[in-house]
């Protein structure tokens, strides 16, 4: 076991304080939440937990705070159109997109419902993690992951990690040692 | 993020962190194609971009993220030299990822779980610094774990893997004492940090059957490092390809 110093988790820096949001602001949070993930179509931004914040900062400039999974997740950059052109079809003239690290987002951030839908899609979902801070690593043989995630496909738990990056950062590949079909599993971060 | 008006104290340290990730994630890139196999591949790409988004927001902090990525020269990079080294076989890969890795990894989870000092000790740059360190931190832990469980495979596994890779860890070694020097701006334990780093080295590599090296960790002949802008041979070869298409056809885009 490698453990990492300091793994407490810090509390967690909460919205910086601003107005409540007005109704239109509420509505365009509504839109732009809606706005699917550019690689994982089944989920939207909403409920993969990236995006922040939509206020207006005049009647016909909306800025948009998004967060990246990783950082450096190419699929942010789609993401930012994305939304600006929803806003824009809403009848926002300005869009400006922000993109804010802190806090630093996770898999826990993912809604219920995000979570189901990955799993219907196929995807291993993320387990929830009870810390905020560092991930602990355990120095074991390979091709294990402790618990390890259920087959999308069958339900079994007897799977194998096959790698620890699979075709997106945000995702490991697996293989289900009960039904034999490889799966990714969305790792928890 | 925009680019601050005066010039931030923890800019040599910024400067010095994005050089790490963007020449490292350079070399990773390489082996786009090239890997042992097909999830490995995938693997070192997914590093690299972690590395490289890492880089960008950096040298966002800094200024233009192409002007610093493109146009500065050979001496005016200041990453370690460790990360600049040529990928070697697939050993020598991995020993360089484990000792990179496992310092990213430790310093980013100092660097984001120890309490800022004092507005007056560390400038406007540093909580930025900060800021990506605690989500880096997230991210290196998987790239840490995949060196060590690499080099676990390794040096367990075949005699030929064995001895390649202990080939790799002694090679590299004297380049891993310049990781702990100080980084301008940012208030860091180091101590803290090389103690904690060599005992997670030891354990991996005794767990891999590897021998841990006793010989010196910098050179005796180097004048300075790759954080004072001297750096080795090859590095200038790997500018060359990284920025010959921009500085070929400057302002192309696609």
């Amino acid at each position: 076991m490698v453990k990492t110093p300091g793994t407490e988790a810090p509390p967690r820096p909460t919205t910086p304080h601003r107005q409540a949001p007005s109704p239109l602001e509420e509505h365009l949070r509504t839109l732009a939440g809606q706005v699917p993930d550019p690689e994982l179509p089944v989920i939207t931004l909403a409920e993969l937990g990236v995006l922040r914040d939509v206020r207006l900062t005049s009647p016909d400039h909306a800025q948009v705070d998004l967060t990246p999974t990783y950082t450096g997740c190419p699929a942010l950059q789609n993401m930012a159109t994305d939304v600006e052109h929803t806003l824009h079809t809403a009848g926002i003239t300005h869009v400006t997109v922000r993109t804010v690290l802190t806090p630093p987002w996770t898999t826990d951030d993912i809604t219920p419902d995000g979570l189901r839908k990955l799993a219907d899609f196929g995807i291993a979902p993320p387990r929830p993690q009870h810390t905020t801070g560092p991930i602990t690593i355990s120095l074991g043989p390979t091709r294990t992951d402790t618990p390890p995630p259920a087959c999308p496909h069958c339900g079994s738990t007897d799977t194998e990690l096959l790698s620890r990056f699979s075709s997106t950062a945000c995702k490991a590949l697996h293989r289900c040692l009960n039904c034999r079909e490889p799966f990714d599993h969305f790792k928890e971060l | 993020m925009t680019a601050p008006a005066t010039k931030p104290q923890a800019a040599p340290a910024a400067l010095a962190l994005a050089d790490d990730a963007l020449v490292l994630a350079q070399r990773l890139g390489e082996w786009a194609g090239h890997a042992p196999v097909l999830e490995e591949d995938v693997a070192l790409a997914n590093i690299a971009l972690d590395l490289l988004g890492q880089a960008r927001v950096l040298y966002t902090l800094l200024g233009d993220e192409d002007e610093l990525a493109y146009l500065r020269e050979e001496r005016a990079f200041r990453n370690a030299q460790l990360v600049e080294q040529p990928n070697g076989d697939f050993a020598h890969t991995i020993a360089r990822q484990l000792y990179f890795s496992t310092y990213h990894h430790l310093l980013h989870t100092q660097l984001a779980t120890t309490p800022a000092p004092d507005a007056a000790t560390e400038d406007t740059t540093a909580p930025d610094i900060r800021a990506l360190a605690a989500k880096a931190a997230k991210e290196t832990a998987y790239h840490r774990e995949h060196a060590e469980l690499w080099t676990l495979r390794l040096g367990d596994g075949t005699p030929e893997s064995h001895h390649r890779m202990q080939r790799a860890i002694d090679t590299l070694w004297r380049y891993t004492g310049e990781l702990f020097q100080d980084l301008d701006g940012l208030q860091l334990d180091l101590h803290t940090l090389e103690s904690n780093w060599h005992t997670a080295i030891t354990d991996t590599l005794t767990q891999a059957t590897l021998t841990v090296p006793e010989s010196p960790r910098t050179s005796a002949w180097t004048a300075g490092a790759g954080r004072q802008g001297l750096h080795t041979e090859t590095f200038g070869r790997m500018l060359a390809e990284m920025q010959h298409l921009h500085r070929s056809h400057p302002g192309a885009s696609w």
